[in-house]
């Protein structure tokens, strides 16, 4: 059968677009939905995700572009402020599956409104994207809290990490202002890369395969010779602070749920 | 340092642990110079067994005291290992422990050996060395020893962040039963001299803006509960009395824990009353931020709180005249006394209503806790239904539905309506 001539204006209106996985590939790909006027139904992450096809839709991809990008920046910027693009960010690292479509939407009605759509707490997917961020924002939080940094030989204050969501550049900023005295790496194992700072600014790292397998083994080996010490009194204190009399293991492990305990060294 | 350090730290740390402050916020020191820490962002950097915050490194200088407060470990009569920290000591763990990131700096107290001033001396000396030998630029809070001379106090609030002095006991009565050296008065001359110059150092902050801070995340204290005999009127009501009179920012409840087996004490044993201690933190939450008046919620007829039911929804029950709350249409103020929506969800409810009237599905969706709210509230397509019923049967309905989450304590709970 021939397709109807209906379809086939449809077929050229809908698109899976993909884009390099970068938050300014993201924007840029917004740039472009409005300057085609595509109709999308699906977004792909180059970097992850095999390349889909859709029977109803053509693929196209999109050349990440730096000022396309700043456009779409700086018009959410005055349309919603830069909170609520910081918060589109923060969704953005989620890496949750379908994220990059829930922004597009956001950005669509955000665009779409007089007045200022972000504050609008009973739109759906204003409601989403606020839940993601939620949860970006409390493994943030937890990385600033659970980072334990552990001081090699060289002077080096290291921490190793495996955040559910990709949080370290949301963590810079804070690591940076609190430790400038004292060179530090954080390193993120389930994605393999880190952040160092070397007394003077913040760089990302990635240890080449002949350092592959970072772990906790082979940073002790590298240990300052006070290391060991300080460790023990952090445990040591730990303990001292318990009052058994009023014991509560369940809100505990809501605090501190048991996934983290592994780089934290007051629970080994 | 040596290992001896760790039989210190294990006596001394162990000695702290009744003060329950653990806030390290309400400071926002920035990083001077390129130097070590700052302060503002408030973290748990873990949480003990029983679920408290551990923010800082909780320590007494010493646990030797020439004073005998029968509700404290530390009392000169109680049989116990003492020890001492240097004030080197004091220094190098709380360096080395913020380098590592356990903790956003140093709380510390101590038992009064020899004289009210010579245990300040070294407080303060502790909290001088950090500044300004260690460019150290993470939260100090440090203890206010009764009695110590003005000129320490003062010394102390150009270093620290925030200064305590710990009421322990609310009502003169029970003071002098249990801590008969001590009395209220010598703890509110140095309230009170610690809010002028507060008040003072902000407004010469106007015209010179290099004043030094003083004390910038402000006094705070802590009262035991079930220790002596006091109500939960007398607790509040002294509670108020000080955030208004001396600016307070926290008044911390402490459940008494059984440490000795002195007659004018619950005996040892004795469960720590944590549920009456977490219903004491509501009403003080319903002080702070939902603008309560302390004789609201309890006075000298009505002395006790409940315990099966937060007090924000007792107060409601009581003044069920006052509802149903139009969500559409009433005041922010009203709608923060709506049990089951918090300050969030009301600011929430004020944002969006601007775009649409608000129905049931959006309030979900916002995040109230319908199970409560719905017998206070009507909004568009919600008609109150229960508004002629009794008080005492929308408290038996509302128990009956949460059952599971009214009886098993939860003290420490963030979300407290
Ligand atoms: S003065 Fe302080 S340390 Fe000494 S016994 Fe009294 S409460 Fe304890």
């Amino acid at each position: 059968m021939q397709p109807s001539a209906n379809t086939i204006v449809l077929a050229m209106q809908h698109r899976v677009l993909e884009y390099d996985g970068s938050w300014y590939g993201l924007l840029t790909l917004v740039f472009e939905v409005y300057e085609h006027k595509y109709q999308v139904s699906a977004i792909v992450n180059r970097l992850k995700e095999e390349i889909q096809s859709d029977f109803f839709a053509q693929n196209a991809m999109v050349t990440t572009n730096w000022q396309k990008a700043e456009r779409v920046a700086k018009g959410l910027k005055a349309k919603v402020g830069a909170g609520s693009l910081e918060e589109l960010y923060e969704a953005y690292l989620s890496e949750v599956k379908g994220v990059e479509m829930l922004i597009l939407k956001a950005i669509q009605y955000y665009f779409s409104m007089q007045v200022a759509g972000n504050k609008n707490y009973a739109h759906p997917q204003i409601i989403e994207i606020k839940k993601i961020v939620k949860s970006v924002s409390r493994e943030r939080h937890r990385m600033k809290a659970f980072v334990r940094f552990q001081r090699l030989s060289d002077d080096i204050y290291f921490a190793i990490v495996e955040p559910d969501f990709n949080v370290l550049p949301l963590i810079v900023k804070h690591f940076k202002e609190r430790y400038a005295d004292q060179r530090w790496i954080i390193y993120d194992v389930k994605r393999d890369y880190g952040i160092s700072y070397d007394l003077c600014e913040v760089n990302e790292v990635v240890f080449g395969a002949e350092n592959t397998g970072i772990d906790q083994k082979n940073i002790v080996t590298g240990w300052h010779e006070e290391e060991a010490f300080y460790g023990k009194l952090w445990n040591l204190y730990f303990k001292s602070v318990n009052i058994k009399e009023r014991k509560n293991t369940k809100l505990h492990v809501q605090h501190v749920p048991k996934r983290y305990w592994k780089y934290l060294n007051e629970k080994l | 340092m040596s290992e001896r350090a760790l039989e210190k730290l294990a006596v001394l740390a162990d000695a702290a642990k009744y003060d329950v402050s653990c806030s390290s916020s309400g400071s926002d020191r920035k990083n001077k110079n390129k130097g070590l820490g700052n302060t503002g962002a408030g973290i748990c950097h873990t949480y003990t067994e029983d679920g408290r915050c551990v923010s800082l490194l909780k320590i007494l200088l010493t646990n030797y005291c020439i004073y005998d407060c029968a509700y404290c470990v530390s009392r000169r009569s109680n049989d116990i290992k003492r020890a001492a920290f240097t004030v080197q000591e004091v220094v190098d763990l709380t360096i080395n422990f913020y380098r590592r990131n356990y903790i956003e700096g140093l709380f510390l107290s101590s038992g009064i050996f020899k004289d009210p001033d010579y245990t300040m001396e070294r407080l303060v000396r502790i909290a001088k060395k950090l500044r300004n030998e260690h460019n150290f630029n993470g939260y100090i809070h440090l203890k206010t020893i009764p009695g110590a001379s003005q000129e320490l106090i003062y010394e102390a609030g150009l270093y620290a962040d925030r200064l305590s002095i710990n009421l322990e006991i609310p009502t003169t009565s029970g003071l002098k039963l249990l801590a008969p050296e001590k009395d209220h008065k010598q703890m509110a001359r140095p309230m009170d001299y610690i809010k002028n110059t507060i008040i003072q150092t902000k407004e010469e902050k106007k015209i010179i803006r290099s004043t030094p801070k003083f004390v910038p995340a402000g006094q705070s204290t802590q009262m035991i509960i079930g220790a002596a005999k006091e109500s939960d009127w007398q607790i509040i009501h002294a509670a108020q009395h000080f955030y208004k009179a001396y600016h307070l920012k926290r008044v911390y409840y402490s459940g008494y824990v059984p440490i000795s087996n002195d007659t004018r004490l619950p005996a040892l044993g004795t469960a720590v009353p944590m549920v009456r201690e977490n219903r004491l933190y509501q009403t003080d939450w319903l002080l702070r931020f939902y603008k309560f008046e302390a004789s609201e919620i309890l006075n000298p007829t009505n002395p006790l709180l409940d315990l099966d039911i937060d007090p924000k929804l007792s107060w409601a029950l009581r003044n069920m005249h006052q509802f149903p709350v139009d969500i559409n249409q009433a005041s922010y103020e009203m709608i923060l006394r709506v049990p089951g929506i918090g300050v969030t969800s009301a600011q929430k409810i004020i944002a969006a209503r601007k775009f649409s009237k608000l129905r049931i599905v959006h309030l979900e969706k916002i995040g109230i806790s319908l199970n409560k709210a719905k017998y206070f509230i009507t909004c568009q397509g919600y008609q109150q239904q229960f508004v002629h019923m009794q008080a005492d049967k929308i408290k038996h309905y509302i128990l009956s539905q949460s059952a599971s989450k009214y009886i098993k304590c939860n003290p420490q709970q963030i979300q407290l309506f």
